[in-house]
C-alpha cells in the first residue's frame, strides 16, 4: 500500500473485542463483561473518527486496545494494513511510537515531580538515540509549535493552567512523530474559551502533521466540529456510524436521537424535542437480553429484547443497528421544538 | 420583596477579591442563571450566601437579605436554622457530597431531624415520600444503601432530595449536572426544574454551560474574575450579548462555528491573585481594548434589568460603541 495516496487508510479494525473476567466467589463461574464486543471501523490518513457514548460504553476501552495499551481479546487491528496483534515484542514497541494517546485529565496525567523539559524528552529517551542536545532541540521545537514558551521548559506541570497542561500532553504525544493521536476526553476537564483554544490546536497540529485523530468524547457539539465520521457506542457495542454529516442531519437509530436531544442548544431553532430517557446504562455484568438499548427505548418490542440487533447498512457509509429502523416502526421527529 | 438580595457583596482571602462587589437579587419562582469560567467566582459566591466560608475569608456585604430578614445581622444560630431548611444548596460532584459512612436514608432522615424534628417512623416515611419524588426507584429499598451502592445520577438524585427535604424557598445549584452524562444530564435539569415550578422555588443555577442555561434560565448573570460583567434577561444576552466577554464566550462555542472552521478563541486565561490587571479585568484579552479601558475600571450601565460592565457595550450587531 502506498501511503503517499491521501486517502490512505491508517488504522483498520475488525471485530474488535474485549471481554474482561470478573470473579464473583469461590463457587460461583466468573461472569463475562462485554467491555467492547465486535467493532470495526477505518481510518484514513488526517481525518477524524469520533467515538461517543455514555460513561460506561466502551469507549475508552477501545481507545486503550488501539494504542495497544490492552491486548484485545478477539479481532483484528491494522496500522498501515501492517497486522497489529501477531507482531513480536519489538516489533510493537516501534510502532507504538506511531500511535500515541492523550488523556483526559491533565491534571492527572503528568508528572508533578518531573519538569516539563523532561516530561517532553522521556519518549525520545526511551525510543531514540538522539543526544542530550538533540533532544532538548527538539523538545523546545514542539513547545513552540504548541504555544508554550522557551521558559517552560523548566519548570514543573503545577505551575500551569489546565489549557497549558493539555497542550503540554499534546506535545508529549506528538514527540515521537505519530500518525495517529487517541484522545481520550481531550477537553472536557477545559472551560469553553480554553477549550475552543486547545481544539484550535488540534485542528492546526492535524494539517500540518497530516494526523488522523481517534477522538473519544461524550460532548456532541464538539464532536460535529471536529469529526470527519461518527461512532456512537452503547454497552459496547456500535449501535450507528456514519459521516458527520449523515448522523447529525439524519441520524436513525433511538439512542443517537435521544442522546442528540438531551445536548442543550444555544440558539432555540436548533433545539430538538426532547427524548426523555429513562433510567441508566445498564449494567454491562448483567446486560439485557436481545438488544441492549431497550430498556431505555419507547420502540423496544418483543423482537428487541429477544433479538440482538446487527449493524446495517442504511445507506453507503451509514451503518445502524436497530430493528424499529429497519422495520420503519419509527415516528419522524420534530427539529426546533423546544 | 425579592426572595433573596445582594448589595455590593466581596469576599476576600487576605489581600485576594475572589468576589468583587457583586449586586443581584433572585425573585420567587425565578430560575437564576450564574456563568462563567473557573476562577469567575460563581462558586464562593454562592458559598458566602450559605454562610460556608471558612478564615481566612472574609464576607462583606452592604446588603445580604433573604426575604426581608439580614443574614448578616442574624446571629448564627439563627442563621443556621435558615440554611438547609429555606435556603438549600446542591453541590457539584455527588459522589464526594455524600458522606461514604452513613446510610442515604441516615443522610436524608438527619437534614429533616435537625430542622423539623419528629419521631423516626414519621422521618423514614417522609425520606421515603422523597425519594419517590425525585423519581428514585423503589425507594424503600434505597434508604439503606450507602453511596458507593449509587451511580453517579441516583447520587445526585439524592442530594436534590436531601436539598429539597425541608420545602426550601431558595435553592442553590452549582454545577449540578457537570459530574453526569447528557442523558442523566437531560433527567437531573428536568427533574429540578419540575419541582422549582411546582414548589416555586426561587433557583440559582450556576453553570459553565452556556446552553444549558439558555435553555432553562429566566434571566442570567455572567461573572468573569469575580465581577459581574453582564446581567439580564437569558434569551436576550444570548441573542445579543453587549459585554465583550460574553460575546467571546458565545463564539468560542463549537455550535457558533460551522465546519471545520477555527473556533472563535478568546487567548489568555482568567486573573488569579497575582496577575490582576488594571482598569477593566477583561482588558488584557479583549479585542475592542481602548486606552481607558487598561486604566480606568468601568462602571455599570444600562437599565437595572439589563447591566453591563464595560465602557464601550456592544451594540446589537456586535460591534463597541463608538
Amino acid at each position: 500500500m502506498s501511503t503517499s495516496q491521501n486517502n490512505a487508510l491508517i488504522l483498520n479494525a475488525e471485530n474488535l473485542k474485549q471481554h474482561y473476567h470478573v470473579k464473583q466467589g469461590m463457587f460461583k463461574p466468573d461472569a463475562v463483561v462485554k467491555a467492547v464486543d465486535g467493532v470495526s471501523f477505518t481510518l484514513e490518513k488526517g481525518k477524524t473518527l469520533a467515538v461517543v457514548g455514555e460513561s460506561g460504553c466502551g469507549k475508552s476501552t477501545l481507545g486503550r486496545m488501539l494504542t495497544m495499551i490492552e491486548t484485545p481479546t478477539e479481532g483484528q487491528l491494522a496500522h498501515l494494513g501492517q497486522d497489529l496483534l501477531t507482531l513480536s515484542k519489538n516489533e510493537q514497541a516501534s510502532l507504538r511510537q506511531k500511535i500515541q494517546i492523550i488523556f483526559q485529565n491533565p491534571y492527572g496525567s503528568l508528572n508533578p515531580r518531573k519538569k516539563i523539559g523532561s516530561i517532553l524528552e522521556e519518549p525520545l529517551v526511551i525510543n531514540t538515540k538522539l543526544s542530550k542536545g538533540q533532544r532538548k532541540e527538539k523538545a523546545l521545537a514542539m513547545m513552540a509549535k504548541v504555544g508554550l514558551k522557551e521558559e517552560h521548559y523548566d519548570r514543573y506541570p503545577h505551575m500551569f493552567s489546565g489549557g497549558q497542561r493539555q497542550r503540554i500532553a499534546i506535545a508529549r504525544g506528538l514527540m515521537l512523530d505519530p500518525n495517529v493521536i487517541v484522545a481520550d476526553e481531550p477537553v472536557s476537564a477545559l472551560d469553553v474559551s480554553v477549550q475552543a483554544q486547545v481544539l484550535n490546536l488540534m485542528m492546526d497540529l492535524q494539517q500540518e502533521f497530516g494526523l488522523s485523530y481517534v477522538f473519544i468524547s461524550h460532548d456532541l457539539s464538539v464532536v460535529e466540529h471536529i469529526a470527519d465520521d461518527v461512532m456512537v457506542m452503547y454497552l459496547g457495542k456500535v449501535v450507528e456510524q456514519g459521516s458527520r454529516e449523515q448522523l447529525f442531519e439524519n441520524p436513525q437509530h433511538p439512542y443517537t436521537l435521544a442522546l442528540l436531544s438531551s445536548t442543550p442548544q444555544l440558539s432555540p431553532d436548533k433545539r430538538r424535542q426532547r427524548i426523555k430517557l429513562e433510567g441508566e446504562l445498564p449494567s454491562p455484568l448483567n446486560p439485557p437480553s436481545g438488544c441492549a438499548f431497550h430498556g431505555r427505548c419507547s420502540y423496544a418490542n418483543d423482537r428487541c429484547r429477544s433479538e440482538t440487533p446487527l449493524l446495517g447498512k442504511a445507506e453507503e457509509g451509514h451503518f445502524i443497528a436497530c430493528h424499529a429502523v429497519e422495520e420503519n416502526r419509527m415516528k419522524p421527529l420534530a427539529v426546533g421544538v423546544a | 420583596m425579592s426572595l433573596l438580595q445582594l448589595d455590593n457583596l466581596s469576599v476576600t482571602f487576605g489581600n485576594f477579591r475572589a468576589v468583587d462587589n457583586i449586586s443581584y437579587k433572585v425573585e420567587e419562582g425565578e430560575v437564576l442563571g450564574i456563568v462563567g469560567e473557573s476562577g469567575s467566582g460563581k462558586s464562593v459566591s454562592s458559598l458566602s450566601i450559605m454562610g460556608l466560608i471558612d478564615f481566612p475569608g472574609k464576607v462583606s456585604a452592604d446588603q445580604l437579605t433573604f426575604d426581608g430578614q439580614d443574614l448578616q445581622a442574624m446571629p448564627e444560630k439563627q442563621r443556621r436554622k435558615l440554611t438547609g431548611s429555606d435556603i438549600a444548596m446542591i453541590f457539584q460532584d455527588p459522589m464526594t457530597s455524600l458522606n461514604p459512612c452513613f446510610s442515604v436514608g441516615y443522610q436524608i432522615m438527619e437534614a429533616l431531624k435537625t430542622h423539623q424534628g419528629g419521631r423516626k417512623k414519621v422521618l423514614k416515611q417522609r425520606a421515603i415520600e422523597l425519594l419517590t419524588q425525585v423519581g428514585i426507584p423503589a425507594p424503600e429499598s434505597r434508604l439503606d444503601n450507602y453511596p458507593h451502592q449509587l451511580s453517579g445520577g441516583m447520587s445526585q438524585r439524592v442530594m436534590i432530595a436531601m436539598a429539597i427535604a425541608c420545602n426550601p424557598r431558595l435553592l442553590i445549584a452549582d454545577e449540578p449536572t457537570t459530574a453526569l452524562d447528557v442523558t442523566i444530564q437531560a433527567q437531573i435539569i428536568d427533574l429540578l426544574i419540575e419541582l422549582q415550578r411546582k414548589k416555586k422555588m426561587g433557583l440559582v443555577l450556576i453553570t459553565h454551560d452556556l446552553a444549558l442555561v439558555a435553555e432553562v434560565a429566566h434571566r442570567v448573570i455572567v461573572m468573569y474574575a469575580g465581577q459581574i460583567v453582564e446581567s439580564g434577561p437569558a434569551a436576550e444576552v444570548f441573542r445579543s450579548p453587549k459585554h465583550p466577554y460574553t460575546q467571546a464566550l458565545l463564539a468560542s462555542l463549537p455550535e457558533s462555528s460551522s465546519g471545520k472552521a477555527r473556533l472563535e478563541a478568546l487567548p489568555g486565561v482568567v486573573p488569579g491573585q497575582y496577575d490582576r490587571p488594571q482598569g477593566c479585568l477583561l482588558s488584557p484579552r479583549c479585542p475592542y481594548a481602548q486606552e481607558q479601558c487598561h486604566k480606568v475600571e468601568p462602571e455599570n450601565q444600562g437599565p437595572l434589568d439589563r447591566q453591563v460592565k464595560c465602557h464601550t457595550p456592544l451594540d446589537i450587531e456586535g460591534r463597541p460603541a463608538a
